[in-house]
């Protein structure tokens, strides 16, 4: 009992960090139909940028609290001029091409973003500096530590932050008009350039916030750390159903579940027959079935063809 | 348009023509000037160079990015000391040429890059570093008739195919996974989990290493897998924490090595934890922190410490790159310099002709005093444990099954005299040799200043 409890524990964590970045895919998804596969290298550089900027205001003598607080919000910030510019340089100007080509731009600009990490970065992994002194606590035989209680709290408090902004805000309302029909949001006065700019930099914004808990969860960075990343969040994205914020989130905790699950109970459950290294293939089953029986994903509503 | 076109090719043609026109142009010049140093017969003839590609294939980008750019430094190294040696082979002043290769540790792109060395006309190839790289790569360089010495491939499989252009200058898994479960066993361990990350080095090792272990009566109570892509390992060590054993053994590398090894601490889990020489890094213990205090590795060969030539290569090294050795690289250069040897021996760059030399090596390195069996495995390979202490691998013990290990020890002090004395014959040698230089450069000076007065 005490190992499903650690696992469903382990899987929490992890799908938390998965739900924060797919976010960032369905967001830009509903929206404009795009599927941003650099969403993940937006991660990876929320990463990369916090350590930099922490292990420098400490090293200048800065307490640590305030050194990751401005370190955080610098590598948001970032993130979101990230995000804007990604969009408006390599997005926008392909708005009315056909779909295939900002798919490709999508995998190209991913692909520059990773080299351009790599050559500011080096190849090497990078330490993570700790924000906080890390407490380790067991209840029914189960460990887990503080950083853990915070990454998912901020993954819940972000997410919630999140759907209050789409279904509150003036924002919001114009986000899901364009999500429901752009050319008549467009005859509504909505401003669609920044209703999609403004989807770029949440969906980032969000994406770094994930960044740094990836970062202070394993304590490492690298810079291809964002592209399995990404590749799982993508799957939690359709699992749930893309182009919905709900299944984007439950998609990911789901995700992360069945993974712990999967390492954790495969082999046993075989008869030793399939090992934990189908961790993976595991993850990737559950969505093949979720899509051919329900080809929109979990929470995903029947799209008519968008012409 | 076909007018456009035709300016181009009038163009390269014109450049060509001129290319040629000044590759004749400046035949004659050594001819011309040989004549007027008649008077000094001292001054040297300028002499044939040939360029000897020497292929280097390890991940440069990806997650093992850093143990690749280490292996590169190493071979980097080499060549730049072979070239500032000016050494002649066949009569012909050779110059060295690193072609490097990225194989992002990835089999497919192995044989891809493989071929485009093949294809190069390469005159060796040193690598890959990952032994699932260089098992199907190495069959593209048989068949080509190309010498591969690997400084890091250390599954047995890469030898045992019969390839004769197979190669490696570190002891192999069978070694290293006997040793470690000889070790295990020393320890008082009785139960171990096993872990490997499914690439042709780690499965290997963990194989060997399983083998061992049962034989030495330990029981395995748990095998898992992960990838040498993973970051999160929490989900497989809770299983492992659950069946309680009293170590866990990895068979990977470092940067999956040292995540794992401060989970398997964040979860409670208090087992010893072992690995072989992927993760018996400085980066290992950068990346698990305090989570690697009193862990052990082993890695083949003798500590560089411990030989005569490892401080001052890894003085060398230092300087020139202003890093660290992380793991390989002078395994690498070693390579660099048998496959050298071997041209010397042989007097000829030809693949062909020196391929038969590499094998009949005898040479003093920096790791070890390489000679290879009949199958390419470097003879006589022992295996060094060390133990993590505080930020530090800490030597405990060398070990390579019964005599070999005082034997090696000999060997090494043996291979330091040897050096110390061939160091010592070299400098003087290097002395004269530049005396006598520059006397024939003077003379040749002064030779051409009269021929310009006659003129």
């Amino acid at each position: 009992m005490d190992t499903f409890l650690q696992q469903i524990i382990n899987g929490l964590v992890q799908g938390a960090i998965y739900a924060l970045v797919a976010l960032g895919y369905t967001m830009v998804y509903g929206i404009m139909g795009l599927i941003n596969f650099a969403h993940g290298e937006v991660v990876m550089l929320g990463t990369l940028i916090a350590i930099t900027s922490i292990t420098f205001l400490i090293k200048a003598g800065i307490a640590v609290p305030l050194a990751a607080l401005i370190g955080i919000s610098l590598s948001v910030l970032a993130c979101m001029a990230l995000g804007w510019s990604l969009e408006r340089i390599a997005y926008r100007p392909l708005r009315h091409a056909p779909r295939l080509t900002p798919l490709i731009t999508a995998i190209g600009m991913s692909i520059v973003l990773q080299n351009l990490a790599m050559m500011i970065w080096g190849r090497n992994y990078m330490i993570f500096p700790p924000l906080i002194e890390k407490t380790q606590f067991e209840v029914a035989g189960a460990s887990f530590t503080n950083v853990q209680v915070i990454i998912v709290t901020v993954a819940a408090l972000a997410m919630g932050g999140l759907l209050w902004l789409v279904y509150r805000t003036r924002l919001g309302m114009a986000m899901r008009a364009t999500a429901q029909n752009p050319a008549v949001a467009g005859l509504m006065g909505v401003n669609a350039n920044r209703v999609i700019a403004s989807a770029f930099v949440i969906g980032s914004a969000l994406g770094a916030v994930a960044g740094v808990m990836v970062g202070s969860y394993y304590e490492i960075a690298h810079y291809q750390m964002g592209f399995m990343l990404g590749l799982k969040a993508f799957t939690a994205a359709v699992l749930g159903g893309i182009g919905n914020l709900a299944g984007a989130m439950a998609g990911g905790v789901l995700l992360g579940l069945i993974e712990a699950l999967g390492a954790g109970y495969i082999g046993d459950l075989t008869g030793g027959f399939l090992g934990s290294h189908y961790q993976d293939i595991f993850a990737f089953i559950v969505l093949i079935f979720v899509l051919m029986f329900r080809p929109s994903g979990l929470f995903g509503e029947k799209t008519g063809d968008r012409a | 348009m076909q007018f456009a076109r035709f300016p181009g090719i009038t163009l390269a043609l014109v450049a060509a023509i001129a290319m040629i026109g000044c590759g004749k142009k400046e035949e004659p010049k050594p001819q011309a000037a040989a004549p007027a140093p008649a008077a000094a017969p001292a001054a040297p003839a300028p002499k044939p160079e040939v360029t000897v590609k020497l292929g280097h294939v390890a991940p440069m980008t990806g997650p093992q990015a850093h143990l690749g750019k280490d292996n590169e430094n190493g071979a980097k190294l080499a060549v730049e000391e072979l070239n500032a040696q000016g050494i002649e082979i066949g009569g012909a002043k050779v110059k060295f040429e690193l072609m490097g290769e990225d194989d992002q540790a990835d089999p497919k792109q192995g044989t891809i890059v493989a071929q485009k060395l093949v294809d190069a006309k390469v005159n060796g190839v040193i690598g890959h570093l990952n032994s699932g790289t260089t098992i199907p790569a190495s069959k593209l360089y048989s068949d080509a008739g190309i010498p591969q010495i690997s400084g890091s491939a250390t599954n047995p499989k890469y030898t045992l195919q019969g390839f004769k252009t197979a190669f490696r200058v570190m002891a192999n898994d069978v070694q290293q996974g006997k040793v470690l479960g000889e070790f295990a066993t020393k320890q008082g361990v009785k139960t171990v989990a096993v872990i490997d990350d499914r690439t042709a080095y780690g499965q290997g090792l963990a194989d060997e290493f399983q083998k061992a272990a049962t034989a030495a009566g330990l029981k395995v109570v748990a095998n898992e897998y992960t990838n040498d892509k993973a970051t999160d390992f929490k989900a497989i060590l809770t299983k492992i924490k659950s069946k309680k054993p009293d170590m866990v053994f990895y068979g990977g590398m470092d940067a999956q090595g040292g995540p794992l090894a401060k989970q398997m601490k964040e979860l409670g889990l208090k087992a010893k934890f072992l690995g072989g020489d992927g993760v018996c890094t400085p980066e290992f213990m950068k990346l698990g922190g305090p989570a690697t205090e009193g862990h052990y590795c082993s890695l083949p060969g003798v500590p560089l410490e411990k030989l005569a030539k490892g401080p001052a290569f890894q003085e060398k090294f230092k300087a020139k790159f202003n890093a660290d050795i992380q793991l390989y690289a002078p395994y690498v250069y070693d390579a660099v310099m048998v496959m050298a040897d071997a041209m010397k021996r042989a007097n000829s760059v030809d693949s062909a002709k020196f391929l038969p030399e590499v094998g009949k090596t005898a040479y003093d390195g920096v790791t070890a005093k390489i000679e290879f069996d009949e199958k390419g495995d470097l003879k006589g390979g022992a295996i060094s444990i060390y133990q993590y202490k505080e930020g530090k691998l800490s030597y405990v013990e060398t070990l390579g099954g019964g005599g070999v290990t005082e034997a090696v020890k000999d060997a090494a002090q043996a291979t330091g005299e040897a050096a110390k004395a061939v160091a010592g014959a070299a400098a003087d040698a290097a002395k004269d040799a530049t005396k006598a230089a520059a006397g024939a450069v003077k003379e040749a000076a002064e030779a051409t200043k009269a021929a310009v007065e006659k003129k």
